[in-house]
């Protein structure tokens, strides 16, 4: 327990150090305080920016397109100084609004475009222990359930002891489980019993030994489907609860 | 002329309809199709919309008379109320003012009107002007019922709120009861590329998108004053009830309680809210105050408790779908969790929608539902007190998520055929169905309450 904190003081502390350079290298590019109240005779700038494709999946490239006319000074934030027009690749991980500042003698323009990043259904870079998503999988395996019911079968208990097992030997992961749901029925009714489906299969993993504190449930209801094809052996598929590294 | 609006003499018809407009118990006509009452199915007026008169040669007074006429065309027919003689019955005048009518033409056959609307639309100076009347074609003296008076800018949209708005008020004249022509339905659209909240008008036009969160969300429900919308969106932390203000046209705060906060359902003040909650691990049913403060739980039972409605009528009961049995049932209790009561009997019953007057129900149900039972998944009403219900929805999709109209006559729900889920509404005798949505996946619409 001891050891825990004080390895969460260790992480807090390196956060802390890495949000202060983030916060640094932003002030360093952040734009130049506006020049002085423009002569009426100068053109208006103006900037125009797009973004393309405007949503990708994590990891995938997007390019940045901006033209702008009358200015002298062009930044986008997160990127810095740019010419006054051209292009630029980004690599977003998150939904990401790049904003185009574009100053002249004629005043100031600004341009947006959003590159909107897809969830991915689980998110692969290795973890800090250097366990990643696959290799956490191939251990956890997932548990099924019979149809509207978030009952735990016997036939999950192997299962369901050997994930716990793994999860008692690496005390600090810690893990989402996803309950999900066939495509049949109502899509309220199936986010709540994705909900009972999680909350089962946490609380048999809690009375394997498992930490309630390193296990967060989320529904998916039939929002989210592994298999989309309309049968019985597909409807199987995704009746289950999911496990996952919680990043 | 304009803007004297002569005060409304009832007439032995008008009663009539009153009388009809309160729930009228429940007929056996067939053991599939037991016939429910819901202000629908008495005897329609006969109305008469005539073409308006173009009042100038402005360019855009026709394109505007063109909207103005098919919009309030539509509005009578969809009424529910009506029955609307066919363009092809109507004569061929266009009179614009009272002077110009000739009421005997328009009582004669094939026409056979007992109303009819009519007046001028004038566009100047991009300023537009709509002369509406309402006439009893019968009536020897005091033929008058309406003698309106609109203003707007020439748009497009502002034309067909001027047609709403004179259809809304011809059916609060010949009905007494509020149209819906003016109302609004929230839905769920995935145009976009996701799931984000959407609005549109009740006819399906002005489809326009609320909310940009690039998540999943769902369950719109509008605020009784149409200030907010509350839905529920899948965050890092789970699923949260989320609040958009239609006034600031932007998300506003809202607690974000995770732990699967989903189906928000505002009582008809609009001071409390229902909604499911796993605070404890269990979904179950709780109520808030408007802005979230403090929310107590109202359900202890365990399995999926979802889908809260209050009745609108009381505030004082709650109908809500729990799987306390295994398969969802809908259930309804006092809002202090008493009072219990199962209202379907088996089947598979979700997503229920509390009649205005208070006295129905609708909802989707799954009567044969299982593995080896593949029934359909179709709309329902009931009558609350005597649990009498009625199939609204027959071999067309999978139906769902049905939601009132204010006038308690119609009924908008979800369809998913061929591959994608679409948005209908409905008389609330399942008849005139109409598809008010197209492309993507337009899905859980809620109806406003005015």
């Amino acid at each position: 327990m001891q050891q825990k904190r004080t390895k969460s003081l260790v992480l807090a502390a390196g956060l802390a150090a890495m949000l202060t350079v983030a916060g640094c290298h932003k002030k360093k590019i952040a734009p130049p305080p506006p020049p002085a109240p423009p002569a009426t005779t100068a053109p208006a700038p103006t900037a125009t920016l797009t973004a393309t494709p405007d949503t990708i999946n994590a990891g995938d490239q997007a390019v940045l397109n901006w033209q702008t006319s009358n200015a002298t000074d062009v930044s986008i934030d997160g990127i810095g100084t740019v010419a006054t027009s051209g292009t630029q690749s980004v690599h977003p991980t998150q939904t990401t609004t790049y904003h185009l500042v574009a100053h002249g003698d004629g005043g100031t323009a600004d341009a947006t475009a959003t590159v909107t990043v897809q969830a991915p259904q689980a998110t692969p870079p290795p973890t800090e222990t250097g366990i990643d998503e696959n290799a956490f999988e191939q251990s956890v395996k997932p548990i099924f359930y019979d149809y509207d019911s978030y009952s735990i079968r016997p036939d999950a208990q192997t299962t369901l002891q050997s994930d716990a097992n793994y999860l008692n030997q690496h005390p600090n992961l810690k893990v989402v489980i996803g309950g999900y749901c066939d495509d049949r029925g109502s899509i309220e009714y199936n986010l709540a019993l994705g909900e009972n489906r999680a909350n089962a299969a946490k609380q048999a993993l809690v009375n394997l030994g498992v930490s309630p504190d390193r296990l967060r449930t989320v529904s998916y209801g039939k929002e989210k489907q592994f298999c989309t094809e309309q049968n019985e052996a597909c409807w199987q598929q995704n009746r289950r609860a999911q496990f996952t590294l919680d990043q | 002329m304009s803007r004297n609006l002569i005060k409304k003499h009832c007439m032995p018809r008008t009663f009539c309809l009153f009388a009809l407009l309160t729930f009228a118990g429940s007929a056996l006509r067939a053991q599939d199709w037991v016939h429910i009452e819901s202000n629908v199915g008495a005897a329609k007026i006969r109305i008469a919309a005539a073409e308006f008169k173009p009042g100038n040669t402005d360019a855009k007074t026709m394109p505007m008379k063109y909207v103005f006429d098919q919009t309030l065309y539509n509005d009578l027919r969809y009424a529910g109320v009506f029955d609307v003689v066919s363009k092809s019955m109507i004569p061929t005048a266009e009179p614009g003012t009272p002077q110009e009518i000739n009421l005997a033409a328009w009582a004669a056959a094939p026409s056979s009107a007992a109303y009819v609307a009519f007046g001028s639309i004038t566009v100047n100076g991009g300023q537009e002007s709509v002369q509406g009347f309402l006439y009893d074609t019968h009536a020897q003296q005091n033929a008058q019922l309406l003698g309106k008076q609109f203003s707007d800018v020439a748009s497009v949209e502002a034309t067909r709120m001027i047609a709403h708005r004179f259809a809304d008020e011809i059916v609060q004249q010949l009905t007494g009861i509020a149209g819906i022509a003016e109302t609004k339905i929230y839905y769920v659209s995935d145009r976009s590329g996701h799931r984000e909240i959407w609005s549109m008008d009740y006819d399906g036009f002005n489809q326009h998108q609320l909310t940009y969160l690039h998540t999943i969300s769902l369950g719109p429900a509008v605020s009784p004053d149409n200030s907010r919308v509350a839905f529920s969106s899948l965050g890092r932390d789970g699923w949260s009830v989320r609040m958009y203000s239609l006034v600031l046209k932007r998300m506003v705060s809202f607690p974000m309680w995770g732990n699967m906060a989903q189906s928000p359902a505002w009582s008809s003040d609009g001071n409390q809210l229902a909604f499911s909650w796993a605070r404890t691990g269990n979904p179950d049913i709780y109520v808030s105050g408007a802005s979230g403060a403090n929310p107590h739980r109202i359900t202890a039972f365990l399995g999926p408790n979802v889908s809260p409605v209050w009745n609108p009528k009381t505030n004082a009961q709650i109908a809500w779908v729990s799987g306390r049995t295994k398969l969802p049932q809908i259930y309804i209790m006092d809002t202090d969790g008493s009072n219990v009561m199962r209202l379907t009997d088996g089947g598979y019953a979700t997503s229920p929608s509390w009649s205005p007057n208070g006295e129905l129900m609708t909802f989707a149900w799954q009567r044969n539902y299982g593995p080896g039972a593949p029934g359909a998944e179709d709309i329902y009403i009931m009558d609350i007190a005597s649990k009498k219900w009625t199939q609204l929805t027959h071999d067309a999709g999978a139906n769902d998520f049905p939601s009132w109209s204010p006038d308690n006559r119609h009924i908008v729900f979800q369809r998913q055929q061929n591959g994608h889920t679409e948005i209908w509404m409905m008389l609330a005798d399942g008849t005139d169905q109409q598809q008010l949505t197209q492309g993507g996946n337009n899905l859980m619409p809620d109806w406003s309450w005015k």
